[in-house]
């Protein structure tokens, strides 16, 4: 790498939120339509792109709707009608969406939604964890998870290039921790426009409402049957959604792909695009988990190292199509792993405990799998807590006890003083 | 390489392109049909091109604003509003054989 | 009157034979011209345009969820102003009753409060046809749906007024059996910037119980009762339509019975219903006459 590059990185470099290194990215992303409605910890995001509007540093309409159920309607009718667009939600915001997620992948509109983390109600909560995240895995969008605001940012101008791929045309979550990322400043260097034009060209969309002189309805009543006619025959829903899946299976590759890309021009890199491990080369066993979690391990192994044990982390990247077979091949090398769990499949376990057991099944000396809870509703989540569940996961392995009942760590039922007074 | 595009690459969003007939040939929903009686017709009387409310009011637009007014059977799905808001009572319903 | 010969609705279209709505929106389409982007909830027009693959309209059309109408007619127009394409190609939401006074009325009043540029007409056929009649916000006294198998117990939302209150540019009312006035009513719309809102009487064969026939004619006494007035609010300025100003002479109204009498769904309506109808005419003509004077 050349000085003269380096010196106009370090200029570059700027001290942000995770929710301000979206909307940048969003800025030089040069989206044409946003739409938002406030929601904690998100609203910096859309209060930061309004500012960009306002000063003339980025040209787009900012569509201020009354809930985020249009928030993400209107997206969708501004994709469809060509335009690169985004929004941000949390939580409440995303499940308001909730209609019209299934919507836009089923269109096939490439819409980047900046979900900044939030627990879900009942009761009330602004503090993170990841089941919103979660509970929509299965509407059919791509789902990436940042660990900083540099990723933020990176993953941002990643995630438009890989929704509007030809072989994609997929909408994507861009998630991030609530206030542990969305508010804390870190340093993000800002890639010159110029480059990031580069990297990603103006939308080559494949529905466009504009056009008029090619008159065409959008997303009318599909039948469960093929429809033939002499003008031509179109396919039914399952043909539709047939092709959704398979443009989700296939996605994995043009997620490395934008990955490397960026990687080859702007010198940083997440793993392979997929996952990002660490201290995994010796390793026997590691720690699976996501974003806040992820990061809190990477914390925590350096004392489960000191302590003798041969332990690394993988941190799941890409969550939505989930990478089975890019995990079973990494996997396959160790004996146990311990998965921490922001989130839980009410009703089963965590999901990525339960989400890596279906990836992995059928392999030969499959990998010991053990599932923690942590962190629901923004608990602190301490070394001491990830330090607890590998210990009790080893201890679990090493004595062949399996089970898919949940465990949540960091509880404190002890300090209930109501919960003791009838026992004694 | 747009031509390697695979099937799934080629089904996008459900779209639709303007056909004469989406339902078919809804003619066939009823076999009552408008039969005008041109030396009622203002239009044909008059050889100007006045009144035409069968046309105007037609939902299916399937009757012509021509001289004299033409209705396209293939499509009429004989409600009769043509009849009941011809001011000069030039239109009746009759039973048509449809093809 | 130069009304545009253009077809812009192929037809053998799925709509029900008499069907008011497919006349309103043959007229407004003909308004409103090519240069048109429409967007349709789930609604009776859903059927009209058509199943997957082919279409009956000439326009480019949108279909979205339920209560996302106001919201995906101002994505299109975002969209358009990205382009610069804005005042060329006109943005067109086109809703039923239920779509509009109820589960869409949210995105409606936002899209019309921050000031989108689109004609958004209601074509109300009093109830949730497609669905097989269930009772709407916009549902009238004392009549029959398959929700309300006894009547239902009170009047129709006033969905213009709520428009008004929004204080956009233009409101009008409309109906089926005036094609004329619906279709000037479009074509001013059309030149008017901002929210314009027409909300249009559509009577329904199957739905009200007539035979479809006479779909122009029950429109016509629902004006002629006094029961559905036209008018237009324009820049918060009140102006009685022409069909509608001899009405202002009580005397000219046809008696509410002549309008509800002619449909299956206002059987064994009890003299309570008729009076409380009678109330309900004189105040709606009472306020006219107060906005008229000002």
């Amino acid at each position: 790498m050349t000085q003269a590059i380096k010196v106009n990185k370090e200029e570059n470099r700027k001290i942000l939120t995770g929710n301000h290194a979206a909307a940048h990215a969003f800025r030089q992303a040069k989206v044409e339509v946003v739409s938002a409605y406030p929601i904690t910890p998100q609203s910096p995001v859309v209060e930061k792109i309004s500012d960009f509007i306002a000063k003339g540093k980025l040209n787009a309409r900012f569509v201020r709707v009354e809930s985020e159920h249009s928030a993400l309607a209107v997206c969708c009718a501004a994709s469809a009608t060509g335009s690169r667009v985004g929004t941000a939600t949390s939580a409440h915001g995303l499940e308001l969406m909730y209609e019209m997620l299934p919507w836009a992948s089923g269109n096939r509109l490439p819409i980047i939604i900046n979900l900044a983390t939030r627990a879900l109600g009942a009761p009330w909560s602004v503090w993170t964890d990841h089941q919103d995240f979660i509970t929509v895995r299965d509407v059919g969008w791509i789902q990436l998870f940042c660990e900083n605001n540099q990723e933020i940012y990176d993953t941002n101008l990643q995630a438009f290039k890989i929704a509007e791929d030809p072989r994609v045309f997929l909408p994507t979550i861009v998630g991030y921790d609530g206030y542990i990322l969305s508010h804390t400043m870190m340093p993000v260097i800002l890639e010159d426009q110029k480059e990031i034009d580069n990297f990603l060209p103006p939308i080559n969309h494949h529905i466009n409402l504009s056009d008029i002189s090619k008159v065409k309805g959008v997303d009318p009543v599909t039948t469960p049957h093929i429809v033939k006619r002499k003008e031509g025959t179109a396919p039914g829903y399952y043909e539709y959604r047939y092709s959704l899946q398979k443009a989700l299976e296939s996605s994995i590759d043009v997620v490395k792909q934008a990955h490397d890309e960026f990687a080859e021009e702007f010198g940083r890199s997440y793993g392979n695009g997929i996952y990002k491990t660490y201290l995994t080369k010796d390793a026997d066993s590691v720690i699976f988990a996501m974003g806040s979690i992820a990061s809190q391990a990477r914390n925590a192994l350096e004392t489960l190292r000191n302590s003798g044990l041969n332990i690394g982390l993988v941190s799941l990247r890409l969550f939505r199509p989930f990478p089975a077979e890019d995990l079973r091949n990494l996997m396959a090398q160790f004996k146990n792993i311990i998965v921490f769990d922001r989130d839980i499949g009410y009703g089963y376990e965590g999901v990525l405990s339960y989400e890596l057991k279906s990836a992995l099944y059928g392999l030969n000396n499959p990998p010991f799998i053990k599932g923690f809870i942590v962190g629901l509703g923004g608990r602190d989540v301490s070394d001491d807590q990830i330090i607890e569940g590998v210990e009790k996961g080893l201890d679990y392995a090493e004595k062949g006890e399996f089970s898919n009942k949940t465990e949540f760590i960091g509880l404190k039922l002890d300090e209930l003083d109501f919960l003791n007074r009838g026992e004694k | 390489m747009t031509n390697s595009k695979k099937d799934y690459q080629k089904i996008l969003g459900s779209i639709q392109t303007p056909v004469e007939g989406e339902a078919g040939e809804t003619g066939t929903w009823s076999s009552l049909k408008p039969i005008i009686d041109l030396d009622k017709c203002i239009p044909v009387k008059s050889g100007k091109y006045v009144c035409f409310n069968c046309w105007l009011y037609c939902p299916e637009g399937v009757i012509s604003r021509t001289i004299p007014p033409e209705v396209d059977n293939r499509y009429c799905k004989g409600c009769g509003i043509c009849m009941e808001e011809c001011p000069v009572q030039a239109i009746t319903m009759k039973e048509v054989k449809i093809k | 009157m130069d009304l545009r010969e253009e077809e812009f609705i192929y037809p053998g279209t799925r709509a029900c034979a008499g069907c008011g709505m497919a006349l309103i929106y043959r007229m407004a389409l003909k308004a409103l011209g090519p240069k048109t982007i429409g967007t349709v909830p789930a609604s009776c027009l859903t059927v009209l345009h058509g199943m997957q693959g082919f279409c009956s309209t000439k326009i480019s059309v949108l279909h979205t969820p339920f209560a996302t109408t106001g919201a995906a007619a101002s994505g299109i127009l975002g969209s358009l102003e990205a382009k610069g394409l804005d005042d060329e190609i006109c943005v067109l939401a086109f809703a039923g009753d239920g779509g509009t006074t109820d589960i869409g009325i949210q995105a409606l009043s936002g899209a019309v409060e921050r000031g989108t540029n689109f004609v958004y007409a209601c074509y109300d056929n009093e109830a949730y046809m497609n669905t097989g009649v269930q009772r709407s916000g916009s549902t009238p006294l004392g009549a029959y749906s398959t929700t309300t198998p006894g009547g239902k117990t009170t009047h129709k939302k006033d969905m213009p007024k709520i428009m008004e209150a929004h204080g956009i540019p233009y409101v009008a009312t409309a109906n089926a059996a005036y094609p004329l006035d619906l279709y000037e009513k479009f074509q001013k719309a059309r030149k008017i910037k901002g929210p314009k809102y027409i909300h249009i009487l559509a009577p329904c064969p199957p739905g009200w119980g007539f035979d479809p026939k006479d779909t122009i004619k029950i429109g016509r006494l629902a004006n002629e009762t006094g029961f559905w007035p036209l008018y237009e609010v324009v820049d918060g300025i009140f102006y009685l339509s022409k069909k509608s100003k001899k009405l202002l002479n009580r005397e000219n109204r046809k008696p509410i019975q002549d309008y509800l009498g002619s449909q299956k769904r206002f059987r064994d309506l009890g003299e309570n219903i008729i009076k409380a109808y009678n109330e309900y005419i004189d105040n709606l003509w009472k306020n006219i006459e107060k906005r008229i004077e000002e």
